[in-house]
């Protein structure tokens, strides 16, 4: 019969860490204190979310010119933020957070990608975090990857790639883990048992079963929850599990924001998700949502003006949501650039005032004391860092 | 226990050993085989192809202009459209099951994936189709250029990679919009250079791309039109790639036909290329001599490919490195059914959405969404990039799940083990199988097992 003992063993592995030297992801393994307890979340919003309607910036009078039947602004249903801003319905749930000071947003920011609007590329281009000096599947590597390699003490527990598909903003050379919520282990206590005996020789397949196994029991106490937003708050939740334990760093990506078409009804389904997600990570965190900082990005914005299909197109700048009990929320950054003639990108989309990767390298040099020096150089290479928009409470 | 050549073969050349069929006898059975690759019955043309492009462009203008009916009917021509990828992976999926050998179709994914496009939306779906019917699987068996330069002038190829996007900067085409900053754009050049011939690390520069760019220049596609070369947008005058130079005289496809061959032939195409196969079907470190042999018979034979799969298909390689690959997703599916003798009619039966969902979904959460590879550089093929542990608690999952979905009633698992390896199987799993709670887990066991996650 098989050991008993072992079975113990397997499952006693990845918590207490006594077989790291067999365990692959685990090679970077040091007793040394980990990075902090301050945590960053980025959420990728693929598909390009048009920043100008979950932002809306009513004041400035162009906005209802550029988009007449869309609705925008306080007398159509978007709830005023600060008298020049209002906030998407689809966002409500959100406006505690607002009130609360744990949630910002920055306008009229993008990343270095310009003018082909491809969402692969430009989504590429946001995860690797570079600028355009390279060719497009040249940006190997996701910036959150090299700001574990930056981190002294990360280790593969250290940051989480949540989600079936691979996260490219956390590949790259440091370890770290990576687990769907909706992935379970169905496994009766006997297969789990014969199927550990199977892997057993297979070191490839008996680590990744024991992480599988360990992390499925784990997650399996997450509420079930059903409808529309159930994947998303399983995100939330998921994450938020693992940056309760060891990991501080996570990712993951909520798809459905390329709104070409009746934009009114599908932007409000994703917005449901995000507001979800959000909401689910605070639940989940408790007191750690005092430390955490959510960084929603997307990969570029819409065109400012509405199209005949009642969306918009793909375009260039756009808005960098924040959420957090670590932020200085509750207002605005960022400069507007405005909506008029002459202030546009190409004549069509809003104008990028500032690189999205400056909030991600201030965030992460208050959170995790990464130097300005090994940011620009390193996590964002040739990224100059700029003013410190001091969104850190 | 040594597996003898007809498994061996099965195992690490095809789709795995069947209860419907014996595995091939020796290597000429192999290489036959391969022959049952060619384009099918349900080939898809690119003319097929332009045609659903352009119906759905018109029903898109139609529907923009209010015409209520064009909204309705927008919706149901798009969806259809959308549903082919399912459809197209539904019927790479019953050929690979079905036939006999397998080593045909893994060659089709082969080179699709050596050659890797993705369609940009649903219009291109039937386009994406057309690929591997008119660039690969013609040219299997031939020369390597045949098919190098089939893909790269292939619509879909074109699309991928912004050749349609590429005008000469000095062409009378972009002279007389200088206002719209048309220009060069050197994707196709770049990748049909470093990932499709001579690799990264061989002895080419920016220049030789930005000049293959410039050559290429004139060749384009649309939805319209077709593939056509229009020579007022081609760069003009004579373009050096790789020491050698071409055209100067009137613009056209010959030039480009010419310098596409040239990089095919190149020593360093062979020997990126044969790496590149023996990494695929041995090991993600492959022998030196495999390699060595490969490339010789590549040079010697002027890249005839069936000489090559010749070398590979009857290399001491094919034992010494047993096991060693790890089945990609759409290959461990195929296994699966096939060692439970769920036959491609089986499969072809499902319907929308029991398609997408045991085979699309099933695939995807194991990490390969099909037609949605992340890059140009197609599917990983290390390791270590599908047994992550959310990839291989998917593998798992399914292990459970798919026989109940195919079969009404499961096999003695015992059986099963036996004509799944034919004594190939570790101690291991043969200790823990009859040792199963219920036919189902030992099925399961089975299929998740890394023998058999192996090959």
């Amino acid at each position: 019969m098989l050991n008993p003992d072992r079975r113990l063993f397997l499952k006693g592995t990845a918590l207490i860490g006594c077989s790291a030297a067999a365990h692959p992801l685990m090679s970077s393994m040091t007793f040394a204190a980990l990075p902090g307890d301050n945590r960053l979340v980025v959420i990728i919003l693929r598909g390009a979310m048009d920043g100008l309607d979950v932002i809306q910036p009513y004041g400035d009078p162009a906005l209802r010119q550029l988009r007449r039947k869309l609705a925008t602004g306080p007398d159509r249903g978007a709830l005023d933020l600060d008298g020049f801003y209002a906030l998407h319905p689809g966002l409500a749930p959100l406006m505690p957070l607002w009130k609360n000071g744990e949630l910002a947003f920055a306008h009229a920011v993008s990343t270095p990608y310009r003018d082909k609007r491809s969402h692969f590329d430009g989504q590429d281009v946001l995860e690797a975090g570079t600028g355009n000096d390279l060719p497009v599947d040249r940006r190997v590597g996701g910036w959150l990857n090299r700001l574990l390699l930056a981190t002294p003490g990360a280790t593969a527990e250290t940051a989480y790639s949540v989600g079936v598909e691979q996260m490219k903003i956390l590949s790259g050379e440091a370890a770290h883990l990576s687990w769907a919520p909706r992935a379970s282990l169905d496994l009766s206590a006997q297969a789990q048992l014969l199927l550990e005996h199977v892997y057993q020789a297979d070191p490839l397949f008996r680590d990744a079963a024991r992480d599988a196994i360990q992390i499925g029991a784990e997650s399996m106490d997450m509420t079930r929850t059903q409808g529309p937003t159930a994947d998303a708050t399983a995100l939330g939740a998921f994450t938020a599990s693992r940056l309760n334990g060891e990991s501080r760093i996570a990712a993951f990506s909520i798809a459905g924001w390329d709104t070409h078409a009746n934009q009114e009804v599908v932007l409000g389904r994703a917005l449901d998700r995000l507001a979800a997600a959000i909401l689910a990570l605070r639940d989940g965190l408790g007191a750690n949502w005092g430390r955490t900082t959510v960084l929603a990005m997307t990969e570029f914005g819409r065109t400012v003006r509405e199209n005949g299909s009642g969306g918009t197109d793909h375009g260039t700048g756009g808005a960098l949501i924040m959420a957090g009990g670590a932020i200085r929320g509750g207002r605005a950054y960022g400069e507007w650039p405005g909506l008029g003639e002459g202030q546009l990108y190409a004549g069509r989309d809003l104008m990028p005032t500032r690189d999205i990767r400056a909030y991600a390298g201030w965030a992460m040099q208050g959170l995790f004391g990464i130097e300005r020096d090994r940011l620009e150089r390193a996590v964002f290479p040739g990224l100059e860092l700029g003013e410190d928009p001091g969104i850190l409470a | 226990m040594s597996l003898g050549f007809p498994e061996l073969a099965a195992i690490r050349l095809g789709y795995g050993l069947s209860p419907l069929m014996p595995p091939p006898q020796d290597a000429d059975a192999v290489l036959a085989g391969v022959a049952r690759a060619a384009p099918g019955a349900d080939a898809v043309t690119t003319d097929e192809a332009r045609e659903f492009h352009l119906r759905l462009g018109e029903l898109s203008k139609a529907r923009k202009q209010g015409d209520k009916k064009a909204v309705d009917e927008y919706r149901t021509f798009a969806r259809s459209l959308s549903r082919l990828t399912v459809i197209d992976l539904q019927r790479r999926m019953v050929r690979a099951v079905d036939d006999p050998v397998g080593f045909g179709e893994r060659l089709v994914q082969f080179w699709s994936d050596h050659f890797t496009i993705r369609p940009m939306g649903a219009g291109q779906n039937p386009l994406a189709m057309a690929f591997a019917d008119e660039a690969i699987r013609p040219h299997l068996t031939g020369r390597f250029e045949d098919m190098y330069v089939a893909a790269e002038t292939h619509p879909m190829m074109m699309l991928y990679l912004d050749q349609t996007a590429s005008r000469g900067p000095n062409s009378p085409f972009a002279q007389k919009r200088k206002e719209r900053g048309f220009g060069l754009n050197e994707n196709l050049a770049r990748e049909a250079l470093e990932l499709h011939s001579m690799g990264v690390g061989a002895p080419y520069s920016q220049k030789d791309v930005r000049e293959l760019a410039e050559l290429l220049t004139g060749m384009t596609y649309t939805p319209a039109k077709g593939v056509v070369f229009q020579p007022q947008m081609a760069e003009p005058g004579a373009e050096t790639v790789l020491g050698e130079s071409y055209g100067g005289g009137r613009a056209d496809m010959a030039d480009i036909r010419a310098a596409l061959t040239d990089i095919a032939r190149r020593p360093e195409t062979a020997q990126y290329v044969s790496k590149k196969l023996a990494v695929h079907f041995f090991s993600d470190t492959p022998p030196e001599p495999l390699v060595r042999d490969m490339v010789q018979t590549w040079r010697e034979t002027g890249g005839d490919l069936a000489r090559v799969y010749r070398v590979m298909v009857g290399h001491p390689a094919l034992a010494q490195t047993m096991g060693q690959k790890i089945r990609q997703p759409f290959d461990l599916l195929a296994a699966g059914f096939r060692a439970l003798g769920v036959t491609g009619q089986k499969i072809a039966a499902l319907e929308h959405p029991q398609n997408a969902r045991w085979l699309f979904n099933a695939m995807n959460s194991m990490g390969q969404p099909w037609g949605r590879q992340k890059g140009p550089d197609g599917w990983p093929e290390e390791a270590s990039a599908w047994i992550a542990p959310q990839q291989l608690a998917a593998r798992i999952n399914w292990s459970l799940r798919m026989p109940r979905q195919m079969l009404d009633e499961l096999p003695d698992p015992r059986e099963l083990l036996e004509t799944t390896f034919r004594g190939g199987q570790s101690p291991e799993l043969a200790w823990a199988v009859p040792k199963a709670e219920s036919r189902a887990e030992g099925v399961a066991l089975i299929l998740a097992s890394s023998d058999f996650n192996r090959r």
